[in-house]
């Protein structure tokens, strides 16, 4: 029987078609939610250079200079961002505040976190 | 009705049985725009197979047994007009519904949805304040006069076919019945409504996707009843504390 709910079939989570906004909100939770868990791992093992003595931390540092991992930054900053906001919008949508509004709060969320992000990338660019 | 006839290619999703590798067939089709999704397939059954099977009866949304996938979106077929979702010379696409088993083609075995409505209490007939959404206005009557209706929803499924946490498991109850139990607690609230909620595959496995709300074709809104269902059950748990805890300090 196909058609059937599996969790083998949870890819389904990440197609935005024929979907409404309030999905697209739980796509980009899920995306920046995994991002940013393994974001921590990278970052632990990063941190776990200091372990290894001076040298193999200036290393790094140096590595983390290069633009690919700016960019990488960016990506961990942009979904810190969304992820932080939309989980916002969740928690008042879970208590029933603006339920029926959660369209124009998505949409608030994405203007708050492009400005953010924008403001962000500015930044880093200048420095 | 003067329009011309258009043409529209139907593709079908047909499968009969659980060993048949679902397919898509097509069916070329002279049919009038205003004509009915249901209409087109009622057509392809009469004229090009009688093979293929749907459900169907009222053909006025009140028994909610053509829910299907209309390009992809859930629809109840019989109030969806064929020019809102298909163009001259266009192709149509027909699925059947997801979440649930397929029978044979067009038709899935509804029986869990039945089976968690009638575990949630669900009541056809209820006064009229438990049947209206807090936010609708209330018709003119008598006051103080007891009004009952019949409820909005239909149990047709699109709900639960949109529903993205319902892929996860087989389990949970699903945007239907929760709205069911919410109505229930609304107007008469009890522990047995309570401990449906307030599980893993109650309101807690919802991830506020709001599908369920967007296909919904009859007003129940379960999005914001789960919404105020989580609200209910999270009131109801604090109370509970506080009620256990005055027992304990008496005497």
């Amino acid at each position: 029987m196909t058609n059937q709910s599996s969790p083998k079939r949870f890819i389904q989570w990440f197609d935005p078609r024929n979907r409404q906004v309030g999905s697209w909100a739980f796509i980009l939770n899920r995306i920046t939610a995994l991002g940013l868990t393994m974001y921590l791992f990278l970052h632990l093992i990063a941190l776990g250079n200091l372990a290894r003595g001076p040298e193999a931390y200036n290393n790094f540092i140096a590595l983390a200079k290069t633009p690919l991992i700016k960019f990488g930054e960016m990506l961990v900053i942009a979904a810190g961002i969304i992820h932080g906001l939309n989980g916002i919008r969740i928690a008042l949508t879970s208590f029933g505040i603006g339920v029926r509004h959660q369209r124009a709060l998505f949409i608030a969320v994405m203007v708050l976190s492009i400005t953010g992000i924008l403001i962000f990338t500015i930044s880093m660019v200048r420095h | 009705m003067n329009q011309p006839l258009w043409k529209i290619t139907v593709n079908v999703l047909r499968q009969k049985g659980p060993t048949d590798k679902p397919h898509f067939q097509s069916f070329p089709l002279e049919i009038h725009p205003d004509e009915y999704v249901l209409d087109a397939i009622e057509k392809i059954w009469a004229f090009q197979d009688r093979s293929l099977t749907f459900r169907h009866a009222c053909h006025h949304a009140t028994c909610g047994a053509c829910g299907m996938r209309v390009n992809g979106k859930e629809k109840l077929t019989c109030i969806t007009s064929l020019h809102t979702v298909v163009k001259n010379n266009g192709v149509l696409k027909i699925e059947p519904l997801r979440n649930f088993p397929v029978l044979s083609d067009l038709v899935v075995d509804m029986g869990h949805l039945y089976r968690q409505t009638e575990e949630a209490d669900f009541q056809q007939v209820v006064p009229l304040e438990a049947a209206q959404l807090p936010y609708e206005i209330t018709p003119n009557r008598t006051p103080n006069e007891p009004y009952e209706r019949l409820v909005d929803c239909i149990e047709c499924g699109l709900c639960v076919s949109a529903c993205p946490a319902a892929f996860t498991s087989t389990d949970y109850r699903g945007p239907a019945a929760l709205a069911a139990i919410q109505q229930g607690i609304a107007f008469a609230p009890n522990e047995v409504l309570f401990d449906l909620a307030d599980h893993e595959n109650g309101v807690w496995r919802c991830h506020s996707a709001f599908e369920c709300t967007e296909v919904c074709p009859s007003n129940v809104d379960p999005g914001w009843r789960i919404m105020n269902l989580r609200r209910r059950v999270i009131h109801h748990r604090i109370s509970r504390v506080f009620k256990k805890s005055q027992k304990v300090s008496r005497p």
